[in-house]
């Protein structure tokens, strides 16, 4: 502030005197926080609310030291993010606990997902997928209305305001009329219940018609699809009998856009070993489709994808370049007018940037198995996850908390498996996770690091989990703060 | 416009005559009961009723005809020629005083309920004096009585309203009670609900209308304290705030821009999305350049132009984290063009102007303009220009 400005009239006290302290009280004290090295020059600090900062080592060194010369702008950045407070406010203290208990939020509503497997039928034989079943059979594979409205009682049991009850397979539309029942059943119990209820059917859209297309819109049912990419990828990854998979999936979404609107609609894209070569095509492909979006993600290390070693064909290193080549496309695409969006990346960044709880079931802590999603299989199973009953598939059952036929709703949320895992998930008391700086955007995938390593915890460093939430995290950490144009775009990806 | 009068000639009043809280009306027909306690409007002398027989507390003339005046008349000043029907006056007989406080054809109405403060911002419009002024809460009291249950919106100023006291709850209280459906916007600095009990009390009190506008100048503690010139009142604003929201009381967070408060503005923004996020919205407003603000201007004055930049992000970074911003008290020309939409027209109608080249500009009808206070026309941003075309507002 310059000097030779004019004073305050006399009754005021100028801002030095507000800045002074008494000498003999301790300038400052750190509050509580992790750190990394990020790159050659700078640190990573974060805190349990997910405020990060980054620094020049030298001044991590200060700070720690209590050397920090209180009236840099360094000093004032970390005071207002809570890294450290002095005695002109302990207000910090009561910020930091807020932010805390609103970004677990969430585990008081508990489970908002309800997964349904109606049929584990499918027309398609894709190589990585966990369940599907070729059968002629009908009634071996599908669920029966006796199993889904005892499951339809436990839905509502949950005190969720939200509820999503997700139809899935197999392929789903391949037992319509139980979708039918549940829905019904589901908008009648509801009338009471007063929740906020919607549907999604998980399809491939093989089998969508006019008749299904009706019933969809008179109960605001949407859909979500797989995408791959162009059709050589989409049918190499799919197969199904007459290599069609590709034509009719894009037709199934042109039908459901056509009489449901843009937004009734989304898709997901697996990652494969031929995939990494074309990060463009596919978001291209997703562009072509009229779709605003897209969710690299990696391979899951589930079912037939683990028995046929899919996961090993590449290794974390080689997602990281898919990642960081379809990135730099897309922000291309949007820095030429053209917004698009990546989902692991906008909720990276909503966790980087706003203190509001994010649902992906993936990166919570506590992991979200039970309180974000419940499965119920077509045979009367209640899995933590979808990926728990995929390992229950192959002959895996850990992550089966009970039987709809058997147990209550009390028996199956306090299954004792569901409860350590819980327990040893909170990232705040793992091991490596709990000095990580990354930890608050982070989360536990005990499903995952079991079927990997074994473990529910895992060893963090041998985990492509892991690696993920530090590599990705770190590239948006970058573009945030070095890349101003890039900052711009990633912004408007937040969702608040 | 001239809200308060000296010079309006008292006749004919009681020697005895307290000070009293009336509405004016213009119809000379209301019953008995209802009369005795309204003023009745007049254009002049020569309309008003038999001096023996008329039923109203007293008589408002614009004009005068003969020397002999009514009983219990004031003769307007020209100034206050703009009183009208359902306005509420408080009439001060034996000092020949009255003031118009509340006006059911302006946008918004605002009660003083005290001039004390606990605060001593260094740019306040309306300095505090510390006086007993305890008989305010009753007069307004009595001015709540007397609203249009349809008024759309009222506020209730200071001073620090709270330092009322018991009287502060009575009046929420009372709003709540006699105008239900009226949104009650109180003006306070939120120091004293640092205590949860005041927090909960108002909270109690369950007015769904109320909203309470609420300062926070900066994240740094310091530099609010400085502002406000009070020690630990950062602490206690903030303590307040989560304690106000811990009761669902809705708030709007208020940020004036001068000097001291804009370079940080948006690390002020980011803070306020990260920690109270549940504030109903921030305004982020210009200087009214009337008392401290007048005393300090050498020392508090920046072109609001020069501050634009702050300004837009600060608005950017608010809304990306889904808190809504406003913009009160700037001119529509020296904001940037991707923030000008959040610009209210937020200055109260008697004390709002322009400047002459104003005329020729095609957005003046939806620009707020400048406070009509001398100063706020003579000291004005170098990049007053108008529009040429309408039209321009993203």
């Amino acid at each position: 502030m310059a000097t030779s400005e004019p004073a305050l009239a006399k009754r005021f006290q100028p801002l030095s005197s507000y800045r002074s302290r008494p000498d003999d009280e301790p300038a400052y004290r750190l509050l509580p926080f992790n750190f990394a090295r990020f790159d050659e020059q700078r640190y990573l600090l974060s805190n349990d609310a997910g405020e990060y900062y980054l620094l020049a080592r030298t001044d991590l060194v200060a700070a720690v030291d209590g050397r920090l010369n209180p009236d840099s702008e360094t000093y004032r950045d970390l005071r207002a993010r809570h890294f450290l407070y002095d005695d002109h406010s302990d207000a910090a203290l009561d910020l930091l606990a807020l932010k805390v208990r609103t970004k677990h939020a969430r585990i008081r509503d508990f489970t908002g997902l309800h997964i349904f497997v109606v049929t584990l039928r499918c027309d398609y034989s894709c190589p990585y997928c966990q369940v599907s079943r070729q059968s002629e059979d009908q009634s071996a594979y599908d669920m029966d209305e006796a199993t889904a409205l005892t499951a339809l009682e436990y839905v509502f049991k949950s005190p969720s305001p939200t509820v999503k009850i997700e139809f899935q397979g197999g392929e789903p539309l391949l037992n319509f009329p139980l979708i039918r029942f549940i829905v019904e059943r589901a908008e009648r119990l509801n009338q009471a219940e007063k929740r906020d209820l919607a549907f999604v059917i998980a399809s491939n859209l093989s089998f969508i018609d006019g008749e299904i297309l009706d019933y969809c819109e008179a109960h605001g049912i949407g859909f979500s699809t797989s995408l791959d990419g162009p059709a050589h990828l989409h049918d190499a990854n799919r197969p199904r009998p007459g290599r069609d998979g590709h034509r009719r999936t894009r037709e199934g979404i042109r039908r459901v856009r056509e009489r449901l609107g843009p937004d009734r609609v989304s898709a997901l894209m697996t990652t494969t070993a031929a995939s990494l070569a074309e990060p463009r095509a596919i978001i291209d492909e997703y562009i072509d489709a009229g779709f605003h979006s897209v969710f690299l993600r990696p391979l899951s290390p589930y079912g037939f994808a683990v028995k046929t070693r899919q996961t090993e064909k590449y290794d974390f290193e080689r997602f990281l370049r898919f990642y960081r080549e379809g990135m730099d496309y897309i922000l291309a695409l949007n820095r030429n007018g053209w917004p698009f969006v990546e989902h692991y990346s906008a909720l990276m960044l909503t966790k980087l940037l706003s203190v509001q709880p994010t649902r992906y079931v993936d990166l919570q802590s506590p992991a979200g198995a039970a309180i974000s999603a419940l499965v119920y299989n077509y045979d009367g199973g209640v899995y933590a996850s979808d990926e728990g009953r995929m390992l229950a598939e192959m002959g895996d059952e850990t992550f089966r908390l009970g039987d709809v036929h058997k147990d209550s709703y009390e028996q199956i949320l306090l299954n004792p498996t569901l409860h350590a895992v819980l327990e040893e998930s909170l990232t705040y008391g793992a091991p490596e996770c709990y000095q990580c700086a990354f930890q608050p955007f982070c989360g536990s995938d005990p499903v995952y690091h079991h079927a990997t390593q074994g473990d529910w915890v895992g060893h963090k460093a041998f985990s492509a989990f892991c690696a993920r939430t530090q590599q990705v995290t770190s590239y948006l950490i970058h573009k945030l703060e070095d890349e101003p144009a890039d900052r711009e775009i990633l912004l408007d990806w937040v969702r608040p | 416009m001239q809200l308060r009068s000296r010079r309006s000639h008292f006749s004919g009043w009681p020697a005895d005559a307290r000070p009293g809280i009336y509405a004016v009306t213009t119809n000379p027909m209301l019953p008995a009961p209802v009369a005795r306690q309204r003023l009745l409007l007049l254009d002049s002398s020569r309309d008003a009723p038999a001096l023996a027989e008329s039923p109203y507390r007293g008589l408002l003339l614009r004009s005068v005809f003969s020397e002999a005046l009514p009983s219990r008349a004031i003769v307007l000043e020209p100034a206050l020629g703009h009183l009208a029907d359902g306005d509420i006056v408080r009439v001060d007989p034996q000092r020949e005083e009255l003031r118009v406080l509340f006006r059911p054809s302006a946008p918004q109405n605002s009660l003083l309920v005290t001039e004390r403060c606990n605060s001593f911002c260094v740019m306040c419009s309306q300095p505090p004096r510390d006086v007993d002024d305890s008989a305010l809460v009753d007069e307004i009291r009595r001015t709540i009585e007397l609203i249009p249950r349809d008024t759309p919106t009222l506020g209730l100023t200071g001073g620090e309203p709270t330092l009322a006291g018991e009287g502060f709850f009575d009046l929420v209280r009372h709003a709540c009670n006699y105008l239900p459906d009226t949104e009650l916007h109180v003006l306070t600095n939120g120091r004293r609900f640092a205590e949860q009990a005041l927090a909960a009390r108002l909270g109690e009190l369950h007015h769904p209308g109320l909203r309470l506008g609420i300062p926070l100048y900066s994240e740094q503690p310091d530099l609010h304290d400085f502002v406000v010139q009070a020690r630990g009142a950062f602490d206690e604003t903030v303590k307040g705030l989560l304690n106000l929201a811990a009761e669902g009381i809705r708030i709007e967070l208020r940020v004036v821009i001068h000097r001291h408060t804009y370079g940080r503005l948006a690390e002020l923004a980011r803070f306020i999305a990260r920690n109270l996020p549940f504030v109903e919205h921030v305004a982020l407003m210009g200087l009214e350049l009337i008392g401290f603000a007048k005393v300090n201007l050498g020392n508090l004055w920046m072109d609001p132009y020069d501050y634009g930049p702050q300004l837009a992000q600060a608005v950017r970074t608010l809304e990306r984290g889904g808190v809504p911003a406003v913009i009160y008290n700037h001119q529509l020309c020296v904001v940037p063009e991707s923030v000008r939409s959040r610009c209210v027209k937020s200055i109260s109608d008697w004390k709002n102007d322009y400047l002459p080249e104003c005329d020729d500009c095609a957005l003046k009808a939806q620009c707020g303009g400048f406070f009509s206070s001398g100063l706020g026309l003579a000291t004005h941003s170098a990049h007053i220009a108008p529009f040429r075309h309408s039209g321009l507002i993203a």
